[in-house]
C-alpha cells in the first residue's frame, strides 16, 4: 500500500558516493573535525525523528480515511442486510424503505430535460456574476475564472445549461478517450484535486490554461473534502466544452453520487443553491456516469483513476454501456420493484461476513509476550525476539482467517466469463470492471487480492502490471486515488506512477500536490507545489507539529468514540481488577479495538498524558477524553458514543432518506432510521435513549427535524470556517 | 540503559515489527519473510527505535542486511540479528545539550556566540560527514537570522531542544 515515499533517498547516495570518493583524509583529530561530526549527527538525528513523526501522522490520516472508506461499503452491506431481513410491516415502512433504494434513479431523457429544465429560470438584472452562452468562448472561461477568484457564484440557469451540454457533449465520447502527442507537444496529467479550487488555480497559472497547443487530462476525484468542488467541475466543463480535442476528463471514485452524499458534495450544492441544489444534483448524477473511464495517450500510456486487476480487459471497457453504472456502489435492487433482476454483489462479501465482522469482542486477544531476558545475553534476545516476532505472525494470520470467507475466492473466480458470445457479458462483470478501475490500489507483493481496507476494487501487485502492459503493448500506467506526500510516487518498477494534485490534503502543510507532462517520448516531468501562502512560511518543525496536532485530534476523538470497547479490552488485561495496566497492553488493547494498523508505543506520549511506573490507570484516561469532547450530558455516554462512531454513517443515511434535499426529515422517519441502524450495529438503543436524544433537539417544524442542526450540535458536523 | 528502558526499546522494536507485519497480513499480503522495501527505509527504522548511528555505521549496518542481488527488498531473517546488535550497542547515545554547545563553540573562533553563515556551511559541508546542499540548506532556515547572516547557536539549540518536548 502506498505510504509516504521514502526518506531522502538523494542523501544517502550522496553520502555513499562521499565515502566512496574521499581524495584526502580529513584530520580527524582536529577539534573543528569533531565538533562539525557531532553538529551533523545531531542534526540528522533530529530531522530522522522529525520524518518519523510525520510518517506517524501521515499513518494516522490514511487509517482513518481508509476505515472511512470501509464504512461506506459497510453501510451499503447494511442495506443490503435489510433487504433481505426486513419485512416491512406496514405500508409506511415499506415506503421508508423504498426510499432508501430508489434515490438516485437514472431518468428517462425526456424527464429528465423537464425536471432540470432551465430555460424557464429568469436571471434578474441585478446578477453580476458570468453569464454564459452557448457554444462556449474562451472568454467565457476566463470570466468564469475570475468570477471564482471573487467569490462569486455563477447563477442556477448557467449550471445546468452547461451540465446539460457537458451531457450531451459526453455522450459522444468513447469509453476510453485517446490523446495523441503530436498535435500538441505536450500532454499535462493531473490527478485528485477534491474541490481544491486553489491547487486547479495554480496549475493554470504555472502551466497554462488549456488551449489548442496545450492538452490536459483530469484523471477523476474532481469532488468531494474540499468546500469548491461545484466551481472545480463548472471550470473543467467549461473548458471541456471549449477545447474538446484538448481536455479529457476520466471518471474517479468520488464521481459517484452515493460517495459524495457521505463526503461533502452534495452538502456543498445544497448550501450553494438552496433552491435549485436538488435539479442540480440530479443533473450532476446523470454527467457522472457518462464521464469518460480511462484515457490513453499515444496508445502507450494508459491513464485511469485507481487502478487494475488481473482481470482488467480494455476490450469489455471499450464496449460496456458506462452509463449503466450511475453510481458503482448501488446496493441490490429489490426484486418487486424492477423487472430485470439485477442482482450486485458488493465486493463479493457475503452477508455471512457482514454478520461477523462487527462483532469486535468476539476476537481473541493478541499474545501477551514473554517477559524479555537480561540485556547481557545477546543470544537470548535473539531467540525471545524471533519468537515473539513469529507469534504476532501467527496470531495476525489467525485473524485474518477467521475473518475471510471459508473458501478465499480471489475476484477470478467470482467472475464467470461467458464463452458463448464476448459481448454477451454479465452485469456482475462489467460493473467488476468499473469498480476495479475506480477503486484499486498497487501493493509491491506479487499477484491480486481483495482491497479489504477501501473495500473496493483490489490491490494489485506488480505481476499484475507487466501482465495487462504485455498485453495491451503499453508503456506504463498513471493513476491517482491515493495521496502522497510528494505529490507523485513511482512503483512497480517506474511502471505505476501516482499523480496526486491536491495539497496540503489532510492538513496545511501535510503533502505537497503535483502534476506531470509528458512529451512525444512519453519521458514524465513533474512539478510540484505547495498552495497556501502559510505552508511556505512555516517552518519544516511548525508545519509537522500543526499536522500532527490535527492528526491526534482525530485519533483522540476516534477512541472517545469507542470507550465501552476499550473498557472492556482493559478489563481483559486487568484481571485483578486494580484499574490499571501496563502501557504494552495498552497499545495491544487499543490496536485490538481500532484495527488502525498504527504503532501506538510510540504515539502514547501524545495521547497519554501521565503515567505512574509505567502503568496506566485507563478508567482516568478515558474520562478526560470524554471531557475533551463536548457532550450533552443528560445523553447516556454509551448513546453518544454511538452517535460518534457511527456519525458519518448516519449523516449519510439522513440524506438518504432525505431525498428532496430540504434537510427536514420527519420525527417517524427519524425514530425509524434509528432503529433499523441499531438492529444492524449490534447495539442497544432503548426506546428511551431514542426519546431522550430527539428530546435535546429544539424541533419546531411541525414533526421535522432538521438533521443539519441535530449533527452539528452534537459535533458530528465539523463547522464550516 | 536501565533494565526498564531496556524492555521499553524490545517493545518498541516489536512493535514497530509487528505494525509492519499487521498492515501488511490484514491487507492479506503475504509477510512471512519479506518485511522492508526500500533499503533507505533502514536508516529511519533504525533511528526511530531510538538508536542513532553515524551514516558510516548505517553503511555497515546495510551492507550486513543487503541482500546479495538488490531486490529492493531486506529479508527479516538477516536483519533481526543485525537490529540486535544495533540496539545492544552502547555508543548510540544521545548528545547531551551541553556538549552540543561546546561544538558550536569550538566552531566560533572568536567566542562571539554566533557563527556567520559563511563559516558554518564551510565546516559543515567540508569537515566531518559532510551536509549535503540540500542538508545544509534545511537547517539554515531555520537557524541562520536572515537580518545579520549569522547563527546564534545557543538560541537556536534552545529553540529545537523546546520543539522535541
Amino acid at each position: 500500500m502506498g505510504s509516504g515515499s521514502s526518506v531522502n533517498p538523494t542523501n544517502y547516495k550522496y553520502s555513499l558516493q562521499k565515502s566512496e570518493n574521499v581524495q584526502t583524509l580529513p584530520d580527524a583529530t582536529h577539534p573543528a573535525f569533531k565538533a562539525a561530526v557531532l553538529i551533523q549527527q545531531w542534526y540528522r538525528r533530529y530531522v530522522a525523528r522529525l520524518e518519523m513523526r510525520r510518517r506517524c501522522t501521515w499513518r494516522i490520516f490514511q487509517s482513518i480515511e481508509y476505515a472511512c472508506e470501509q464504512d461506506q461499503i459497510k453501510l451499503h452491506n447494511f442495506f443490503s442486510y435489510l433487504m433481505d431481513h426486513f419485512t416491512p410491516s406496514s405500508s409506511k415502512e415499506r415506503d421508508f424503505i423504498s426510499r432508501m433504494f430508489i434515490s438516485g434513479e437514472s431518468f428517462k431523457e425526456a424527464e429528465l430535460e423537464k425536471y432540470c429544465d432551465y430555460e424557464s429560470m429568469e436571471v434578474p438584472d441585478s446578477y453580476t456574476g458570468p453569464r454564459l452562452s452557448f457554444p462556449l468562448l474562451p472568454d467565457h472561461a476566463t470570466a468564469l475564472l475570475e468570477a471564482f477568484k471573487q467569490k462569486q457564484q455563477l447563477h442556477a440557469r448557467y449550471v445546468l445549461n452547461l451540465l446539460h451540454e457537458t451531457r450531451k457533449h459526453l455522450k459522444q465520447l468513447p469509453n476510453i478517450s485517446h490523446v495523441s502527442t503530436c498535435y500538441s507537444e505536450e500532454v499535462t496529467v493531473c490527478g485528485d484535486l477534491h474541490g481544491q479550487l486553489d491547487d486547479l488555480f495554480f496549475i493554470f497559472y504555472k502551466n497554462g490554461l488549456p488551449s489548442p497547443s496545450k492538452s490536459y487530462v483530469f484523471n477523476g476525484d474532481f469532488v468531494d473534502r474540499g468546500k469548491q468542488s461545484l466551481e472545480i467541475l463548472i471550470i473543467l466543463f467549461t473548458f471541456l466544452l471549449i477545447y474538446p480535442k484538448e481536455v479529457h476528463l476520466n471518471r474517479g471514485n468520488h464521481e459517484d453520487h452515493m460517495v459524495n452524499l457521505r463526503y461533502g458534495f452534495t452538502k456543498e450544492v445544497m448550501q450553494k443553491y438552496k433552491v435549485h441544489g436538488k435539479k442540480i444534483l440530479k443533473m450532476i448524477q446523470n454527467v457522472f456516469c457518462w464521464l469518460p473511464l480511462a484515457t490513453l495517450i499515444d496508445q502507450k500510456v494508459l491513464i485511469i483513476h485507481g487502478g487494475i486487476s488481473d482481470t482488467t480487459d480494455l476490450d469489455m471497457l471499450h464496449k460496456i454501456q458506462r452509463n449503466k453504472f450511475i453510481s458503482v456502489l448501488r446496493g441490490k435492487k429489490r426484486k418487486e420493484s424492477n423487472k430485470d433482476v439485477e442482482i450486485q454483489e458488493i465486493n463479493g462479501e457475503s452477508k455471512v461476513e457482514t454478520e461477523s465482522s462487527e462483532s469486535e469482542s468476539d476476537l481473541s486477544l493478541s499474545p501477551q509476550p514473554r517477559p524479555a531476558p537480561s540485556i547481557t545475553n545477546r543470544l537470548e534476545f535473539s531467540k525471545w525476539l524471533r519468537q515473539t516476532v513469529q507469534e504476532q505472525i501467527d496470531w495476525c494470520r489467525q485473524l485474518v482467517d477467521s475473518e475471510s470467507e471459508p473458501e478465499e475466492p480471489t475476484y477470478s473466480s467470482v467472475v464467470s466469463l461467458t464463452e458463448l458470445d464476448t459481448q454477451c457479458w454479465t452485469h456482475q462483470e462489467e460493473w467488476k470492471q468499473i469498480l476495479d478501475i475506480l477503486w484499486s490500489d498497487p501493493m509491491s507483493q506479487e499477484g491480486c487480492r481483495v482491497n479489504t481496507v477501501r473495500g473496493g476494487g483490489c490491490y494489485f501487485g506488480p505481476d499484475v502490471t507487466n501482465k495487462i502492459l504485455e498485453k495491451y503493448n503499453l508503456q506504463f500506467l498513471i493513476r491517482s486515488h491515493e495521496c502522497k506526500h510528494e505529490g507523485y510516487e513511482f512503483c512497480h518498477n517506474r511502471k505505476v506512477l501516482t499523480i496526486f494534485s491536491a495539497s496540503n490534503y489532510y492538513e496545511i502543510g501535510s503533502n505537497r500536490g503535483a502534476y506531470v507532462k509528458l512529451g512525444p517520448d512519453l519521458v514524465p516531468h513533474f512539478v510540484q507545489y505547495q498552495a497556501s501562502k502559510t505552508a511556505h512560511t512555516l517552518t519544516m518543525t511548525q508545519r509537522i507539529s500543526r499536522v500532527e496536532e490535527s492528526a491526534f485530534r482525530a485519533l483522540r476523538e476516534k477512541l472517545f468514540a469507542h470507550t465501552s470497547a476499550l473498557i472492556s479490552a482493559f478489563k481483559a488485561y486487568d484481571k485483578d481488577n486494580t484499574g490499571k495496566i501496563s502501557l504494552s497492553s495498552w497499545a495491544m488493547a487499543v490496536e485490538s479495538v481500532l484495527h488502525l494498523g498504527l504503532p501506538w508505543r510510540m504515539l502514547r506520549p501524545q495521547l497519554v498524558r501521565s503515567t505512574a511506573d509505567g502503568m496506566l490507570e485507563y478508567k482516568s484516561w478515558l474520562d478526560d477524553l470524554a471531557m475533551e469532547q463536548r457532550s450533552q450530558e443528560h445523553i447516556q455516554t454509551s448513546l453518544l458514543e454511538v452517535i460518534y462512531r457511527n456519525r458519518s454513517n448516519l449523516e449519510t443515511i439522513f440524506r438518504i432518506i432525505d431525498r428532496d434535499h430540504s434537510g427536514l426529515i420527519s420525527f417517524e422517519e427519524f425514530r425509524q432510521t434509528w432503529k433499523l441502524f441499531s438492529t444492524h450495529m449490534n447495539t442497544e438503543l432503548t426506546d428511551d435513549g431514542i426519546n431522550d436524544l430527539v428530546r435535546s433537539i429544539d424541533f419546531n417544524k411541525d414533526g421535522n427535524i432538521d438533521f443539519n442542526e441535530f449533527l452539528e450540535a452534537f459535533r458530528l458536523v465539523k463547522q464550516s470556517q | 540503559m536501565g533494565t526498564t528502558s531496556t524492555v521499553d526499546t524490545y517493545s518498541n522494536v516489536l512493535e514497530f515489527l509487528c505494525c509492519r507485519i499487521r498492515l501488511k497480513i490484514t491487507s492479506n499480503i503475504d509477510a512471512s519473510v519479506v518485511l522492508f522495501s526500500v533499503i533507505p527505509e533502514i536508516g529511519s527504522i533504525v533511528r526511530s527505535l531510538g538508536c542513532f548511528p553515524t551514516e558510516a555505521e548505517l553503511h555497515e549496518l546495510l551492507a550486513e542486511v543487503e541482500e546479495e542481488e538488490p531486490t529492493g527488498y531486506i529479508n527479516l531473517e538477516k536483519f533481526l540479528p543485525v537490529m540486535t546488535k544495533v540496539l545492544l550497542h552502547r555508543s548510540y547515545q544521545p548528545i547531551p545539550e551541553d556538549v552540543l554547545l561546546h561544538a558550536f563553540e569550538a566552531l566560533d573562533e572568536n567566542k562571539c556566540g554566533y557563527i556567520t553563515k559563511e563559516e558554518l556551511v564551510k565546516y559543515l559541508t567540508e569537515e566531518g560527514e559532510p551536509f549535503t546542499q540540500e542538508e545544509m540548506e534545511d537547517m539554515l532556515s531555520t537557524a541562520l537570522d536572515p537580518e545579520t547572516n549569522t547563527v546564534h547557536y545557543r538560541d537556536y539549540i534552545s529553540m529545537l531542544v523546546v520543539d522535541e518536548t
